[in-house]
């Protein structure tokens, strides 16, 4: 079957029911999708289906056919880090880093929908993305600055 | 329902006003935007067809015998709706319910989530998560989802009287007739997965087949509610 992942068509021969987090890692190597709890539980292996949060380790990558799939694998550049990416380093925010693919990509998601969130606005989506290491005060403190960098950049990334 | 040109003329006098009635409140006040403009078209259509279900039930009223069975049949479809499975999705307040025991949802679910950005198919994806292999993960269907804030069919803690008065009334229970609730309750695929619900979680108390057919004698009796 094709996928679009990432802007580019890819073919892969699985069956329609193999998780699409097993599809990324292990068929396309794009390993920057985590495996934490295999049962979306915990969120570190959300990805973007047509922009929209999913937890891919319980969606089957036949469901995806007709979506595109984005990981973080393609958020942003060396040369041009999205805003999420540089908040992200300049407060710091992982400790052992495990989860933070999968925090990534939800704080992006919030983003396009609240360009300024609120605390509360953080706490309802992100609270549903696990850390052990607790790093849930820098994370918020980095969806803030990374607000603040779009908005100096004129606009949504 | 289709409409029946020649009952039209057992149309009593007081529901032609109540369907012109609707028709010019929808005019009345222009949308702000596409999306509304389809809801406003939507509701004012769900309106005029109640409006209308209402004259035929008028011209031809059920039976005192249809209207007591009817009320008896809702106290079985009030049970059903009142089940976890149904009513832990139709919560008083934002916060969506889960379990058996129907405590609220984990990891601050509400709908406060739903509009940042985290919509629940986030994790509640089109089937059960064992259709993946993956035992004691998140139940799904397609359009997993609560009802919308504007609109939001409570189910929980309300009297079979007051849960009969809320789904009969298009304004209240998403902009359905008697025959489009039937309908909805028949076949929709989010409806029917609470008789396949997965993992250890309980079913409804009535079969499917018994709830479809205990609705349809509710929506028989013109939608008459117990005392």
């Amino acid at each position: 079957m094709k996928i679009k992942v990432n802007g580019e068509i890819k073919e892969v021969d699985v069956p329609e029911d193999v998780p699409l987090l097993w599809v990324l890692r292990e068929e396309l190597g794009l390993t920057g999708t985590k495996f934490g709890c295999g049962k979306a539980l915990c969120g570190a292996c959300t990805v973007h289906l047509d922009g929209k949060p999913a937890r891919s380790c319980t969606t089957p990558v036949g469901d995806v056919a007709d979506k595109h799939v984005a990981t973080i694998d393609a958020l942003g550049s060396e040369q041009s880090l999205h805003p999420i990416q540089q908040a992200w380093i300049e407060l710091n925010v992982p400790q052992c880093g495990y989860c933070q693919s999968g925090q990534i990509m939800s704080a992006v998601a919030l983003l396009s929908k609240k360009p300024n969130p609120t605390d509360a606005d953080i706490d309802a989506v992100m609270s549903a993305n696990l850390c052990r290491c607790g790093t849930y005060p820098r994370i918020r403190q980095a969806i803030k600055r990374a607000a603040e960098l779009t908005r100096q950049q004129g606009g949504q990334k | 329902m289709t409409h029946k040109g020649p009952k039209i003329i057992a149309l009593s006098g007081a529901v032609l006003l109540a369907v012109v009635g609707t028709l010019g409140l929808a005019t009345a006040n222009p949308p702000a935007d596409g999306d509304a403009n389809h809801q406003d078209h939507s509701a004012a259509k769900a309106n005029v067809d109640a409006s209308i279900e209402q004259a035929n039930l008028a011209a031809a009223p059920p039976s005192t015998e249809q209207v007591d069975a009817g009320k008896k049949a809702f106290i079985e479809v009030a049970k059903v709706l009142q089940s976890p499975r149904c009513m832990n999705c139709h919560p008083v307040g934002d916060r969506p319910l889960q379990t058996d025991e129907s405590h609220p949802h984990a990891y601050n679910i509400s709908r406060e989530s739903i509009e940042a950005g985290m919509a629940c198919s986030t994790c509640h994806r089109e089937q059960n998560s064992e259709a993946v292999g993956v035992a004691g993960g998140p139940p799904g269907a397609p359009h997993w989802g609560l009802p919308p804030k504007e609109m939001p069919m409570v189910f929980q803690g309300l009297t079979p009287t007051q849960l009969c008065a809320q789904l009969k009334t298009p304004s209240t229970n998403g902009n359905k007739t008697l025959q489009g609730l039937l309908e909805h309750v028949s076949h929709d695929p989010l409806v029917k997965w609470g008789w396949n619900p997965g993992g250890e979680r309980t079913k409804p108390p009535l079969s499917h087949e018994d709830f479809v057919a205990q609705f349809k004698t509710w929506v028989d009796s013109g939608g008459a509610c117990p005392e």
